[in-house]
C-alpha cells in the first residue's frame, strides 16, 4: 500500500468569512505551482472546505512531493491519505486492517478511531464506527491498546462520496497563501537578513518583487549573481519574484563626493529606499521590506532607522525588527539562504563604508548636507531608474 | 572591443583540439580497455597522444600518465613520490611562492609527518640558490620548485637546481610544476634532470580537465587512484580520450612555430611593460621583461583595490586577473593577499592593488594599446575615490 493522496491541512484561512474562497482558490494555487518542480503529476481539488492532493500519474516522487508543499504558505497540516471506495463496511474493515499492517508493522501502539460521516446516508453513525473499527484492530493486533485521551495514533475515517482514512499528520508551514494579501518591494542585499525578511512577509501572504543595488566596478557579477540565487531560493516559497537590478555606482560616487564620509550610509540608504519605492509604486506594491534590526548596524538605529525612513511614503516593513542576529540566521538556515548569503563578494553597502558611521544621526543635519546633493541626484536617480535591468525569478 | 589578458588562467582551444575532441567524443567514443576493435581505435588515440607527448619532452612513451589536470599531477607526484621514498628520508623541500596545487599536498605531507622546508625566493620571484643548497642534504627525498611562476612569471634556474639538487642529494627527486612553463619553453625533463614534471592541457590551447605528469622511470611513485589498473595501475580509471587527444593535438601545435609565437609574445609583452611604467603609480613586479616569462605581466596600481580595477576593466571588454584565478576560492573577508607575492616580500598595499596580465602568441598590439589607454582612463578616475 503506498499513498497517493494528500489531505491538506489549512488554519486562519478558515476564518476568513466571505472571503474564504479568495484564500482558497490563491492557496490551490500555491500548491499547484509548487509541485510543477516534482516528479509526476498531480490533480489538486477543492471538495466541502477540504483540499486534497492527488498523484494522477502511475509513479511520483513521495518525498519530493511533501517537501514542495512543505514550501506552500497557508498549509499547517500535510496528511498522507488512503482512498477507498465504499464497498460496504465489512470491505472497509479489510482495507483499514491492511493500511494497519502496511504502515505500522510493528502494530504495538496505543490508537483510538475518529470517524466522520460527513456523508448522512451512510448506514453506520460515526460512534458505531468507531467502536467497530476498534474492536476489529484489537482483534487483529493483539499488542495494540485503546487510548481515547493521548493515543499514539489517531486513526482517521472520514466518510465522504469515498472513504479516506489517514493517521499521520505533516507539519506545514503555516502562514497565507502568497499572493492573498497583496504585494510587497523587498530590497535585498545579497546579506543573511534581506532574503529572511523577504520569506517572512511573504509568510503572511504578500507577494514579493525585488530591488538590487549593485556598483560595478567596485562589486562583481559574482555578487549580481548570489543575489539572483538568493531570490531564486526565496521564489520557491514566495513564487515568482521580478528582481531590479539598479546600477547604484553614479549616485554613490556623487553621494561620496558631496557629503561628510561618516554619513555616506544614510544618504545612500535614503536613495535606495526613493529608487525602490518607485518601483514599488511601479508594480503596484502596498509597501516596502528591509531586513532592518533594531541596532544590528550603525545604519539600523532608530535615528538612523528615522532617517532612512523619512523620505518613504509607503509603509515600510520590517520583520526582523526586533530579532537578534541568530535567530534570523537560523531561519536563513531553514530556507536554504545562508550558504548562499555568506559567500565573500562585496556588496553596495560595504564598499566606501566610514571607519566611523554616525550611528544617532539628526534628521535636521542629514536633511542639511543632502541639500548639496541638489545640483545633479535628480538625474543620476532618474537615469539609475531609467537603466534598471529586470530579472524575473521563478517563472510568471 | 574585447580583449582577453587572461590566458595563463586558462585560454582558448585551438581547432585541431576541438576537432580531435569532437571525433573521438561522437566516432571513435569506444574504451581504450575493451577488447574490441572500437576499444583498439580508441586506444590509438590515447596512444598517439602520448607519443606526441613523449617525443616533445624527448622522454619515453612509459614515462608520460595522464591525469585530470595540473592539480591532479602535483598531488600524484608529491603524495606519491613522498609515501614511495618515505624509508629513504622524510625532508622535502619546496619554496615559497609554489601554487596552492603543490602547496597544499605539502601541507598534507607536513601533517604525515615529513618535514617541509619553505626556500625563501628574491625580490623577483627567483629561488635562491644558495638558500638550496644549504637545505639540500643526504635525508631529502624530494625536491619540488615550479618552472614558471603563475602570478608574476619568474622564471627559476631549473638546471642549475636540478644539477645542485643530484650532486648534494642523491636519494632526492625533483619534481617541477611545469605548468606555466609548457608551451613556452622548451622542456627536456630527462637531460634536465628533472624526475617528475607536471603539466596541464587548458593553458596550452587544450581541453579543460586533463594534464599529465612525467615519472622518470626509475623514479618510485606510489599511485593515489586506485581501480581497473589503467595506465600500468599508476593512475587508474576509464582514460579520458577526447581530453587526452586533444591535449596531444594541442602540445603539438603549440610548438609549430614556437620561437616566432614565444618572440611575439615577449614584442608584446615589451609594450605592455614599457605603457604600464610609464602610468603614473604603477609598480611591475618580477624580473626583466625578457628574462620573465613571456606571457604574464604583474603589476601594482597603488591607491586602487585589484577587484575594483579588474571590474571596471571588465566594463570595459579587458579580463584580467586579481592575483591568480586559482585562488579566488580561498577568499576571505580581508585576506586577498597573494602567497607569490608576500614570499617576495611585497608591501600588502601593493599585493592588493596587484593585477596580473597574461598573453598568448595572438594578443595583438592593437590589443594592448587599447588595455594602456583604458588603463590611463580608469586609474585617474578610480584612484580619486580610493577608500578614505
Amino acid at each position: 500500500m503506498e499513498y497517493r493522496a494528500f489531505l491538506i491541512k489549512y488554519a486562519e484561512i478558515a476564518l476568513k468569512g466571505k472571503n474564504r474562497y479568495l484564500f482558497e482558490n490563491a492557496l490551490v494555487e500555491q500548491i499547484r505551482r509548487s509541485l510543477q518542480s516534482v516528479e509526476g503529476e498531480f490533480r489538486v481539488r477543492k471538495e466541502q472546505g477540504r483540499i486534497y492532493v492527488e498523484c494522477s500519474s502511475g509513479s511520483y516522487d513521495y518525498e519530493e512531493c511533501v517537501q514542495a508543499l512543505q514550501r506552500v504558505f497557508g498549509i499547517v497540516g500535510i496528511c498522507p491519505v488512503m482512498i477507498f471506495e465504499d464497498q460496504g463496511f465489512e470491505r472497509l474493515t479489510e482495507d483499514v486492517l491492511r493500511y494497519m499492517e502496511s504502515f505500522y508493522p510493528d502494530c504495538s501502539q496505543t490508537f483510538k478511531v475518529n470517524a466522520r460521516r460527513a456523508r448522512k446516508a451512510y448506514p453506520l453513525v460515526s460512534m458505531e464506527i468507531n467502536a467497530r473499527l476498534g474492536e476489529a484492530v484489537l482483534d487483529a493486533f493483539p499488542k495494540m491498546r485503546v487510548d481515547v485521551h493521548h493515543p499514539e495514533l489517531l486513526l482517521n475515517v472520514e466518510v465522504r462520496e469515498k472513504i479516506y482514512v489517514y493517521s499521520q499528520e505533516i507539519q506545514g508551514l503555516g502562514g497565507m497563501p502568497a499572493g492573498c494579501n497583496g504585494k510587497a518591494m523587498l530590497l535585498l542585499s545579497g546579506g543573511i537578513d534581506s532574503p529572511v525578511a523577504g520569506y517572512m512577509i511573504s509568510r503572511r501572504g504578500v507577494s514579493i518583487d525585488a530591488v538590487y543595488f549593485h556598483a560595478p566596478p567596485y562589486t562583481s557579477d559574482r555578487a549580481k549573481q548570489k543575489v539572483v540565487d538568493l531570490a531564486t531560493q526565496i521564489s520557491k516559497y514566495c513564487g515568482p519574484v521580478r528582481l531590479y537590478v539598479v546600477n547604484f555606482t553614479d549616485i554613490q560616487l556623487y553621494i561620496y563626493d558631496q557629503c561628510p564620509h561618516d554619513e555616506l550610509t544614510i544618504h545612500m540608504r535614503r536613495y535606495m529606499m526613493r529608487i525602490a519605492e518607485n518601483f514599488a509604486v511601479e508594480n503596484k506594491c502596498q509597501g516596502l521590506v528591509t531586513g532592518e534590526s533594531i541596532g544590528q548596524v550603525a545604519s539600523q538605529t532608530m535615528q538612523s532607522l528615522t532617517a532612512t525612513n523619512e523620505v518613504c511614503t509607503l509603509p515600510v516593513y520590517r520583520p526582523l525588527i526586533a530579532f537578534d542576529k541568530q535567530d534570523i540566521v537560523e531561519i536563513a538556515l531553514k530556507i536554504d539562504t545562508y550558504e548562499t548569503s555568506v559567500l565573500p563578494f562585496e556588496d553596495c553597502c560595504t564598499i566606501f563604508v566610514a571607519k566611523h558611521p554616525v550611528t544617532k544621526p539628526s534628521l535636521k543635519s542629514i536633511q542639511k548636507s543632502e541639500q548639496k546633493l541638489k545640483e545633479k541626484i535628480q538625474d543620476l536617480v532618474a537615469e539609475a531608474i531609467e537603466t534598471a535591468e529586470v530579472i524575473e525569478i521563478g517563472g510568471k | 572591443m574585447e580583449v582577453y589578458l587572461d590566458h595563463a588562467a586558462t585560454t582558448w582551444c585551438y581547432k585541431s583540439v576541438r576537432d580531435m575532441v569532437v571525433k573521438t567524443m561522437m566516432e571513435d567514443y569506444g574504451n581504450p580497455s575493451s577488447m574490441h576493435r572500437k576499444g583498439v581505435a580508441a586506444e590509438a588515440y590515447v596512444k598517439n597522444a602520448r607519443e606526441i607527448i613523449a617525443q616533445c619532452l624527448k622522454v619515453r612513451e612509459k614515462e608520460i600518465f595522464f591525469t585530470s589536470g595540473g592539480t591532479e599531477s602535483n598531488n600524484l607526484a608529491l603524495i606519491g613520490a613522498a609515501l614511495a621514498n618515505q624509508r629513504k628520508g622524510r625532508k622535502i623541500l619546496t619554496t615559497g611562492m609554489e601554487h596552492a596545487a603543490v602547496r597544499e599536498p605539502v601541507k598534507r605531507l607536513e601533517e604525515l609527518g615529513f618535514e617541509i622546508i619553505e626556500l625563501p625566493v628574491n625580490e623577483q620571484g627567483v629561488l635562491s640558490v644558495e638558500a638550496l643548497a644549504d637545505a639540500l642534504s643526504s635525508d631529502t627525498i624530494l625536491v619540488s620548485v615550479m618552472y614558471v611562476n603563475n602570478e608574476v612569471g619568474s622564471v627559476q634556474p631549473i638546471e642549475k637546481i636540478a644539477a645542485l639538487v643530484h650532486e648534494k642529494s642523491p636519494e632526492a627527486l625533483f619534481h617541477v610544476d611545469a605548468i606555466q612553463a609548457l608551451g613556452k619553453y622548451r622542456i627536456y625533463p630527462g637531460r634536465t634532470g628533472i624526475d617528475l614534471l607536471c603539466a596541464s592541457g587548458h593553458k596550452i590551447h587544450g581541453p579543460k580537465g586533463v594534464g599529465f605528469l612525467y615519472i622518470r622511470e626509475q623514479a618510485k611513485v606510489q599511485p593515489q587512484i586506485l581501480g581497473g589498473g589503467q595506465q600500468g595501475g599508476m593512475r587508474s580509471g576509464t582514460d579520458n580520450v577526447p581530453g587526452i587527444a586533444g591535449l596531444g593535438a594541442a602540445v603539438k601545435e603549440v610548438y609549430r612555430d614556437f620561437e616566432k609565437k614565444v618572440e611575439q609574445m615577449y614584442q608584446t609583452k615589451e609594450l605592455l611593460v614599457n605603457g604600464l611604467e610609464a602610468l603614473d603609480g604603477v609598480v611591475v613586479h618580477g624580473m626583466p621583461v625578457r628574462q620573465g616569462a613571456p606571457h604574464i605581466v604583474n603589476a601594482s596600481f597603488l591607491g586602487i583595490r585589484s577587484e575594483v580595477l579588474l571590474h571596471a576593466l571588465e566594463d570595459k571588454g579587458i579580463y584580467v586577473s586579481a592575483g591568480s584565478a586559482c585562488s579566488t576560492h580561498k577568499r576571505s573577508k580581508g585576506t586577498s593577499r597573494s602567497s607569490t607575492l608576500s614570499a617576495m616580500g611585497i608591501k600588502p598595499e601593493q599585493q592588493e592593488s596587484s593585477v596580473r596580465f597574461s598573453l598568448c602568441e595572438e594578443t595583438t598590439e592593437e590589443e594592448i594599446c587599447y588595455c594602456l589607454q583604458t588603463l590611463e582612463e580608469l586609474t585617474t578616475m578610480l584612484k580619486k575615490y580610493a577608500r578614505r
